[in-house]
């Protein structure tokens, strides 16, 4: 099954003709995902190494069945690529761009949310079912077929925490990367109640960092109604307050936002928290067994 | 981005809402020329980019240029929480009947504008927030309604200002949405919004912060940036489009991705060094790219041993390989590096260095040995 990334994927690339937007196309194209269609106005009848493109995502859809999208164009430009996607009728999409205005971001949550279309992203590396399909840019080679579902809000600590349980022996149901900005489409929240109805996850890891409260309210919704374990990790210790740690999402404001508050948030739902990813591997294969 | 109070309030002058009229001083003798200018009573005020300036000793009412350019002379070169006042903002004194407190954030939790008013202005709104919950108004504001009129009505109510008053409050809340949805703002807070004996109201001050990534649509507000503000290593790397902050330990740290490099950071701490900067590459760094941040994390002198955490994605080992040998080829490096390289690419990057042989490299399989290794090494030379 998997969960995102599936069998059932049909993805049409927004800025398939840009040197990033062909690159990865291609490289999901090789991994095995169906990709059906591109898109970049004033460019409909060229292709891509054979993949139609389009100027239009309703265009993507009506003829070559495009059903989740891939967004990488730039910053200026992407919020009103996820607007024309959700128009179009895809299912799903998925943003990797970084960079897009936050008060843009708030108009498109608000669209897409109620209509009930999964927005994965923005500033995300997307998701990854390994053996199946990958919709983004995770280096799918660090990752096998496996129980563990990883969530994370970061893309290279989610590599790294992969290749860590890797190295364990490890393999992975789907790797999601819900992207680190103040607004993103899914939260934590969103995926561990995907993972929990996924049969092919057994196990969760979440993957945190400094800023906002999401990870204090996935707690409450692990304690409430998640019933596979979770492990979590938390980035950010050492950060000093006030200052934005790359993400623009990272930053400690006041009292909120910390790690350490993240941790104590957790722990108190009865969530191991590893403080940094070579012990969160630990916890893992010490609870799984195996 | 954060602004000075003056720029705040300059972009609120924009949009017509009330300020103190005021000028900005450099020195004290600007301060005093402010004050003959503006006559009578006036405030000096220190512009520095953090809270607290009363405590601090920031904040001096005075009568006439005489005064005002000997609080200038004080004000000037104050050390507030590290950042020294290199400007002042001179205004006229106003008569202040109330002090009330309003604030628009950016609510990432429920995902829209969230507006925050309370009649006890003046104090840490943390504190009314904690002690006075019930006197603290807040209400979020629907991104597809956007504020209308009865948000205002319905916040004032709630924070129960005088009925007689909310005819004069109602047009400035509302203006100060316009500047937050307008400027891409990411906070707009006034504390204290005053009201003057005459009932009108003003914004006595102004913390504005501006979306980074909105700056492009907002030039005027990019060319504020205060760069004597930014430490040197900051501005650096904001040139050079790399997430970089400065913490102050000795061991220099650079990698890709936020998470990755914040996760470093903490692992430093944890193997017992001090890290001493955040450096972010970002993704699909070039060769010249990694050179320019080695750079930047050098120039900090503290510096005594430098770590690589580099996991590629988009970033190929080799290309980070390349940029790291070049680097020491262009310029005298001065500092033991630690490399840890792994994900695309990596052998091809583990084979180049292990070519190029170069003694201030040393090469570790893992995080948590090249974090080990990094702190001994800045141990050894400190």
């Amino acid at each position: 099954m998997a969960v995102i990334a599936t069998a059932d994927t049909r993805l049409v690339v927004q800025g398939i003709t840009g040197r990033e937007g062909a690159f990865h196309a291609l490289r999901n194209r090789a991994y095995g995902t169906q990709v059906v269609a591109g898109v970049t106005p004033g460019k409909a009848g060229e292709d891509v190494e054979g993949i139609p493109v389009f100027d239009a995502v309703a265009d993507a859809v009506d003829r070559a069945g495009a059903n989740t999208s891939l967004v990488v164009v730039p910053p200026r430009f992407a919020a009103e690529a996820i607007l024309e996607a959700a128009d179009a009728g895809v299912e799903q999409i998925v943003c990797i761009t970084e960079g897009i205005p936050a008060h843009d971001m708030l108009e498109v949550y608000h669209y897409v949310r109620p209509r009930g279309i999964r927005l994965l992203g923005p500033n995300c590396p997307g998701a990854l079912s390994p053996g199946i399909a990958n919709i983004g840019i995770v280096p799918a080679e660090v990752f096998s077929p496996g129980p563990v579902g990883l969530v994370s809000r970061s893309g290279t600590l989610t590599y790294q925490i992969g290749g860590e349980l890797a190295a364990a022996g490890l393999g992975n149901s789907t790797i999601i990367g819900i992207g680190g900005d103040p607004v993103v489409g899914t939260s934590f929240i969103d995926v561990l109640d995907l993972f929990e109805a996924d049969p092919e996850t057994e196990f969760i890891v979440m993957v945190g960092e400094i800023g906002g409260t999401d990870e204090e309210k996935a707690a409450e919704v692990i304690a409430e109604r998640i019933t596979k374990p979770v492990v979590a990790y938390i980035a950010g210790f050492e950060a000093p307050p006030g200052k934005t740690m790359g993400h623009a999402g990272a930053i400690i404001s006041g009292s909120s936002g910390t790690a350490a508050g993240k941790q104590a948030a957790l722990e108190a739902k009865g969530v191991p928290v590893g403080t940094n990813p070579t012990e969160a591997a630990r916890l893992v294969v010490e609870r799984l067994g195996r | 981005m954060d602004l000075h109070e003056h720029q705040g309030k300059e972009l609120f002058a924009q949009a017509g809402i009330p300020v103190a009229e005021g000028r900005v001083a450099f020195t004290a003798d600007e301060a005093r020329a402010a004050a003959e200018d503006l006559g009578g009573r006036v405030v000096v005020k220190a512009q520095v980019l953090t809270g607290g300036r009363g405590k601090a000793g920031g904040v001096k009412v005075v009568d006439g240029p005489g005064p005002a350019q000997q609080a200038a002379d004080t004000i000037l070169g104050l050390d507030i929480k590290g950042h020294i006042t290199r400007r002042l903002l001179v205004e006229r004194a106003v008569a202040i009947a109330d002090e009330y407190y309003f604030s628009i954030t950016f609510d990432r939790a429920a995902k829209m504008p969230l507006l925050m008013l309370t009649t006890m202005g003046g104090m840490d709104v943390e504190a009314v927030a904690e002690e006075h919950p019930d006197r603290l108004a807040r209400l979020h504001v629907d991104p597809a309604l956007g504020y209308r009129g009865f948000h205002g009505q319905r916040l004032m109510s709630m924070a129960n200002v005088p009925v007689g008053e909310r005819k004069a409050l109602a047009p400035l809340l509302a203006a100060l949405y316009g500047v937050f949805a307008d400027r891409d703002a990411m906070l707009v807070e006034v504390n204290p919004l005053v009201r003057l004996e005459d009932d009108t109201f003003l914004a006595a001050d102004a913390k504005v912060t501006i979306d980074d990534n909105a700056l492009y649509r907002q030039p005027d507000v990019e060319a504020m940036r205060d760069l004597a503000a930014a430490d040197p290593q900051e501005q650096a790397a904001r040139e050079a489009d790399l997430a970089y902050v400065k913490l102050d330990g000795d061991v220099g740290i650079l990698g890709n991705g936020a998470g990755l490099v914040m996760s470093t950071v903490d692992v430093i701490a944890q193997v017992g060094g001090r890290p001493a900067n955040f450096c972010d590459v970002g993704g699909g760094a070039s060769a010249e790219k990694i050179a320019t941040a080695l750079g930047i994390v050098l120039s900090d002198d503290k510096v005594q041993s430098v770590l690589f955490n580099i996991f590629g994605g988009i970033t190929r080992g080799d290309e980070v390989a390349k940029g790291l040998l070049g680097a020491l080829e262009q310029t005298d490096v001065r500092a033991p590096i630690v490399v840890r390289l792994d994900g695309t690419n990596a052998a091809e990057g583990r084979a180049l260095l292990a070519e190029a042989a170069r003694p201030e490299i040393t090469v570790e399989e893992t995080m948590l040995a090249a974090a080990e290794t990094a702190v001994r090494l800045a141990g050894e030379v400190a």
